[in-house]
């Protein structure tokens, strides 16, 4: 991979020689075969796919109907009918577990894909545009930063009340500051080189050069960052969850799941460990990801 | 060098400002409207029309917006943040009998992160490619993926339910902190093992490790006293924001261990819907962040001399 298509990715004069366009097609090209070679990738790339699979096969593959209760089967160690096991209310562990991993997955998945548009968009205006227009948005950026981000994340739920939205809404309005900062970053790096000074010399419009030429140079970053963050963001969301602010019983959620469990500690500890170990898997194949991606895509940030 | 302290402190100015700009907008997130929900809490029969407005007045709700700002910080300026809906006692005064708690178990975790994370850094930087190494990319991976609300549990049924070594939850026995702390501790050793193997890898890398060497020093004087010196630099930063994020992540913790510091009272504040509460803990926090980060950057000078105070 050192020696692949995608070291010569930064190189001035290929871009100025190729177009932005053509370059992210290579890239995605080596990415995937990079990745395919790299261990850690693929257990990172087999863990999320595993549980994305499983999550949008629950309807055909779960067991049982996540909201079905057997009353007479609470607590149940696992059978052929419930593989891991009922909970206390006698539900299907496993079919719970996948369910959940739909609203967690996708709860996480949508916060991610909100920040890292606020983030590019607030990242690019501000790096490229400079002038009092950076300086405004990067105080704000600078004011969301002189926090602890879970703990303002906290504040906003705790004041829009309980819910996923609301949830979705504290995380994503504090989350897009640390993006904002990096993406304004690798766009100032990105336009004082002179592919954008020769687009900005034959005429082309801000507009155009920022998503022509600017975000196909720093995607690669984002992309990273946002395989590493959607890791951050599931951890959090479902913490809050687990707080019993957002996702509110009996919809499963792992989050939510592993409050539920916290009374059966002594008797039932499997109905905390296992919405526990899924969250733990699901972040831990996006962080193996993200690191994989970091080394394959940039190896400058080693 | 007292210029740039003088000048770092009145950069936080604007910060503050900036801070106490957005405890107050949270307010207006607060569904309904604000006289209706005070009056509706002050008495036990639904308030008359008459009532509301007595309120609205008496709290100058009727206010523009710029003006109750105005008021609101200068009563915040003074200390006064208001009264708690839950226990009517002054904010200030709940939060800052809760901080030490918070403080303490912050504290500990503090040490135990540093306990561990350093030894284990080196270890893995030293003997790269060791069982060490693999043991701290281990950690860290752990560390980063598991939730601390997940991990408190294990702990719990590891120490205090099959062992028994350790109380489950409270803050009244003997060791109750150890938990809580050590669940805040490992979470914070994972990324500062693995800051401390990077940054001990590049000195190793450098010219004057090699000379060092070359000298002849024996390999525990080329590590111990010329090579960790610089690791330490940039590891002591991030220890500094890595402690003010302890506080932050002691929320979450506390609540599963019930202990009753700043989180515990944030959480039980959110439940209640007592917003007074919940403004001033984001004040608390933004100046106690922003106090720590100007003391690393004021530290910072002190620790690597290729930093310079600027004239």
């Amino acid at each position: 991979m050192k020696q692949g298509p995608l070291n010569r990715l930064n190189h001035d004069t290929a871009e100025l020689l190729t177009g932005s366009a053509s370059w992210f097609l290579i890239e995605r090209r080596g990415l995937m075969r990079g990745l395919l070679r790299d261990r850690t990738a693929l257990i990172g790339l087999v863990l999320v796919a595993f549980l994305v699979l499983s999550a949008l096969a629950a309807p055909l593959l779960a067991p049982n109907d996540p909201a079905a209760v057997f009353p007479e089967r609470k607590l149940a160690s696992p059978s052929r009918e419930f593989p891991l096991g009922t909970d206390n209310l006698g539900r299907c562990l496993l079919s719970r577990l996948m369910y959940g991993a739909r609203v967690s997955l996708a709860a996480a998945g949508t916060a991610s894909l909100l920040v890292m548009l606020i983030g590019v968009a607030v990242g690019t205006i501000a790096g490229y545009i400079g002038g009092w227009i950076d300086f405004a948005l990067m105080r704000v950026v600078d004011l969301l930063l002189a926090f602890p981000l879970l703990v303002l994340a906290l504040a906003i739920t705790g004041m829009l009340g309980v819910g996923l939205t609301s949830v979705l809404v504290g995380v994503v309005s504090v989350w897009w500051a640390s993006y904002a900062r990096v993406v304004r970053a690798l766009t100032i790096s990105v336009s004082q080189k002179q592919f954008i000074e020769a687009a900005r010399s034959t005429g082309v419009g801000p507009r155009r050069i920022v998503i022509r030429h600017v975000i196909p140079n720093v995607i690669s970053s984002i992309v990273v960052l946002s395989t590493i963050e959607t890791g951050r963001l599931l951890l959090v969301i479902s913490g809050l969850s687990f707080l019993g602010l957002g996702v509110q019983p009996p919809t499963p959620e792992w989050g939510a799941m592993l409050n539920d469990g916290r009374a059966f500690l002594r008797s039932a500890p499997q109905l905390m460990i296992y919405p526990g170990l899924a969250i733990s898997l699901a972040v831990l194949g996006f962080n193996l990801l993200g690191d994989s991606l970091r080394d394959g895509l940039d190896p400058r940030l080693r | 060098m007292t210029n740039y302290i003088l000048i770092r402190i009145l950069f936080l100015l604007p910060l503050w400002l900036g801070i106490s700009f957005l405890a107050f907008g949270l307010g207006g997130l607060a569904p309904g409207d604000p006289a209706t929900v005070i009056a509706y809490r002050l008495s036990d029969v639904p308030p008359s029309a008459e009532q509301i407005e007595m309120v609205r007045r008496d709290l100058h709700l009727d206010e523009s917006l710029p003006r109750r700002y105005v008021r609101w910080l200068g009563q915040a300026a003074q200390g006064d943040l208001g009264r708690s809906y839950r226990t009517d006692k002054p904010v200030l005064i709940e939060l800052v009998t809760h901080f030490p708690a918070t403080l303490e178990i912050a504290c500990l975790a503090f040490v135990i992160a540093l306990f561990i994370s350093l030894p284990l850094g080196i270890a893995a930087a030293v003997r790269r490619g060791s069982r060490w190494d693999h043991l701290a990319r281990l950690v860290a991976l752990a560390g980063a993926s598991m939730p601390n609300y997940w991990l408190a549990y294990l702990l719990i049924l590891f120490f205090a339910v099959w062992l028994g070594w350790l109380p489950v939850s409270g803050q009244t026995q003997r060791y109750a902190v150890i938990l809580p702390a050590l669940t805040l501790g490992l979470g914070a050793a994972a990324g500062l093992a693995r800051l401390m193997r990077s940054s001990l890898l590049e000195i190793l890398s450098e010219d004057f490790v090699r000379t060092a060497r070359a000298k002849g020093l024996s390999e525990r004087i080329v590590i111990g006293r010329h090579a960790l010196k610089g690791a330490l630099i940039p590891v002591v930063t991030v220890a500094g924001i890595v402690f003010g994020h302890l506080l932050g992540g002691a929320v979450i913790v506390e609540q599963i261990f019930a202990w009753n510091g700043i989180g515990k009272l944030l959480i039980d504040s959110i439940y209640d819907r007592d917003y007074p509460m919940i403004q001033g803990f984001v004040i608390l926090t933004g100046t106690v962040f922003t106090i720590i980060n100007l003391l690393i950057d004021i530290g910072h000078p002190f620790l690597d001399p290729q930093v310079r105070f600027a004239k």
